[in-house]
């Protein structure tokens, strides 16, 4: 601490000498790294100011008292801004402990996630699901039972950030519990939205996609909870329809019946199912219409499944500079030509 | 020589001579004048929470000695509403003068000790101490 006083003097000492002497921007742009070591050494600014009075004085001869008596009051201001400095360094530090906590966190939200890929002869599937920070308040779901028929689904929690992820994980397991044979979409929703309804906050409201597809009759079954209508591509005729269905939101009586819907697949037909994070996309400060979203699945339709949501993702990213208001997953299953 | 002063706090004039006070004694034990101005700022604000939240109070100021260092000791006390949740109040960023007062921990970070022993409805006292090095 004493030598590193010394030190620092020193060389505030030179640096102040060889400025007074030939004024060059070069020894001002010496004080600008200097500031730099100042501050890794927890220099406060009222020491700051401390070394260039006691530095100034000797060498400068016969400085007024005026001056000198000016610096205590600059020091006393100074003092304020040192305070300032010391909490913004703790709290930052502070940050960074709650950043990793958060990535740790996120991390293991991801595990709750599907990985593996779907493969599943005449299916093509694909998703893409980003968090517009770290945690997600979207879920998603797709596994393959053992009589072959795939189950999808996309979940959103009314909320965002650590609460909402953390409802999430509760969807998950509330799923895991279910048994092959209760994948009925009505079902499924029925029984989830009891453990939702008594394991989460009033002011707090899952919404929740869930369909079963049959590939052996080529059968789609859905349900909604209140979610974003996804939509239906005929391939014959080259048009969408919404795949929508009345059904309350998760979390808000503990008995509620869920409706299903079903039709089939004809080759080349899909179903998208999405989060209110693809529709609420602002480009230019507007809301995306629900045309665009099908325009832009349109004019990717020789993609892949997952090549389409991911291009669509990329766009409309870029649409919105990189920001994302709001958790996106769009989900595509299509049965193939 | 155990040089003791109190100041009764019941108007910002009695900041001030508590502000006076704190300084002198710094002065005379041998402080550097950053260090000076770092005590006087604690008597500061430890002063003006007593007169934004108490009303009145005391700040005592006084020449410390252990076995091989001298320094100089704070203690603040008041017979107001206390502190309901020191740990809050000594928490960065929470500031009960709702401005931009260096706040307690402010007054910890300028000082070498700090302690602090609160009781709802009947007080809090604050006690400080710098070390010369």
């Amino acid at each position: 601490m004493e030598d590193m006083q010394v030190s620092m003097y020193q060389l505030y000492r030179d640096m102040l000498t060889s400025y007074l002497e030939d004024k060059s921007e070069h020894a001002l742009y010496h004080a600008q790294q200097f500031s730099k070591q100042m501050m890794e050494q927890d220099m406060s600014p009222e020491e700051t100011v401390s070394l260039h009075l006691s530095v100034f004085q000797d060498i400068a001869h016969d400085l007024p008292e005026e001056v000198k008596d000016s610096f205590d009051l600059l020091v006393e201001v100074m003092i304020g801004y040192g305070l300032a400095y010391r909490e913004h360094q703790s709290l930052r530090d502070r940050q960074q402990e709650l950043e990793s906590e958060l990535n740790v966190a996120a991390e293991m939200q991801r595990t709750l996630l599907p990985e593996r890929r779907i493969d599943l002869d005449g299916v093509d599937f694909g998703v893409v699901s980003v968090p517009a920070g770290k945690m997600s308040g979207d879920y998603y779901h797709y596994d393959l039972d053992e009589h072959g028929n795939l189950a999808i689904a996309v979940a959103d929690v009314i909320g965002k950030g650590v609460p909402a992820a953390m409802s999430m994980s509760m969807i998950k397991y509330a799923m895991d519990t279910l048994t092959n044979n209760q994948m009925q979409p009505g079902f499924v929703l029925e029984s989830l939205n009891r453990v939702v309804e008594r394991n989460i906050d009033e002011d707090m409201f899952i919404t929740m996609m869930y369909g079963v597809y049959h590939p052996d009759k080529h059968h789609f079954y859905f349900a909604s909870a209140g979610h974003e209508p996804g939509f239906f591509y005929h391939a014959s005729t080259d048009t969408f329809e919404t795949l929508e269905e009345k059904g309350l939101v998760l979390g808000v009586f503990p008995r509620v019946a869920y409706k299903e819907q079903s039709f089939e697949l004809s080759p080349g037909d899909f179903v998208v199912f999405l989060s209110d994070g693809v529709t609420e996309s602002r480009v230019d400060g507007e809301f995306i219409e629900r045309e665009q979203i099908t325009d832009m699945i349109r004019e990717r339709l020789h993609l892949s499944a997952q090549e389409i949501v991911d291009e669509i993702f990329q766009e409309l990213e870029k649409a919105q500079e990189f920001q994302l208001r709001d958790d996106f997953t769009l989900m595509l299953l299509r049965r193939e030509v | 020589m155990q040089v003791q002063t109190h100041v009764d706090i019941n108007s910002e004039w009695g900041i001030v001579a508590a502000r006076q006070a704190g300084r002198k004694l710094a002065r005379e034990i041998g402080f550097g004048s950053v260090d000076q101005a770092r005590i006087t700022t604690a008597i500061s604000e430890l002063a003006r929470n007593i007169y934004l939240y108490a009303n009145q109070g005391q700040i005592k100021i006084e020449e410390v000695a252990d076995s091989n260092k001298r320094g100089m000791k704070i203690i603040a006390s008041d017979e107001g509403p206390g502190i309901r949740d020191v740990r809050r109040v000594m928490e960065d960023g929470f500031t009960t003068s709702g401005g931009l007062g260096a706040g307690l921990p402010g007054v910890k970070r300028l000082m070498d000790e700090f302690d602090i022993d609160s009781e709802l409805d009947s007080g809090t006292v604050i006690t400080a101490v710098k070390w010369l090095r």
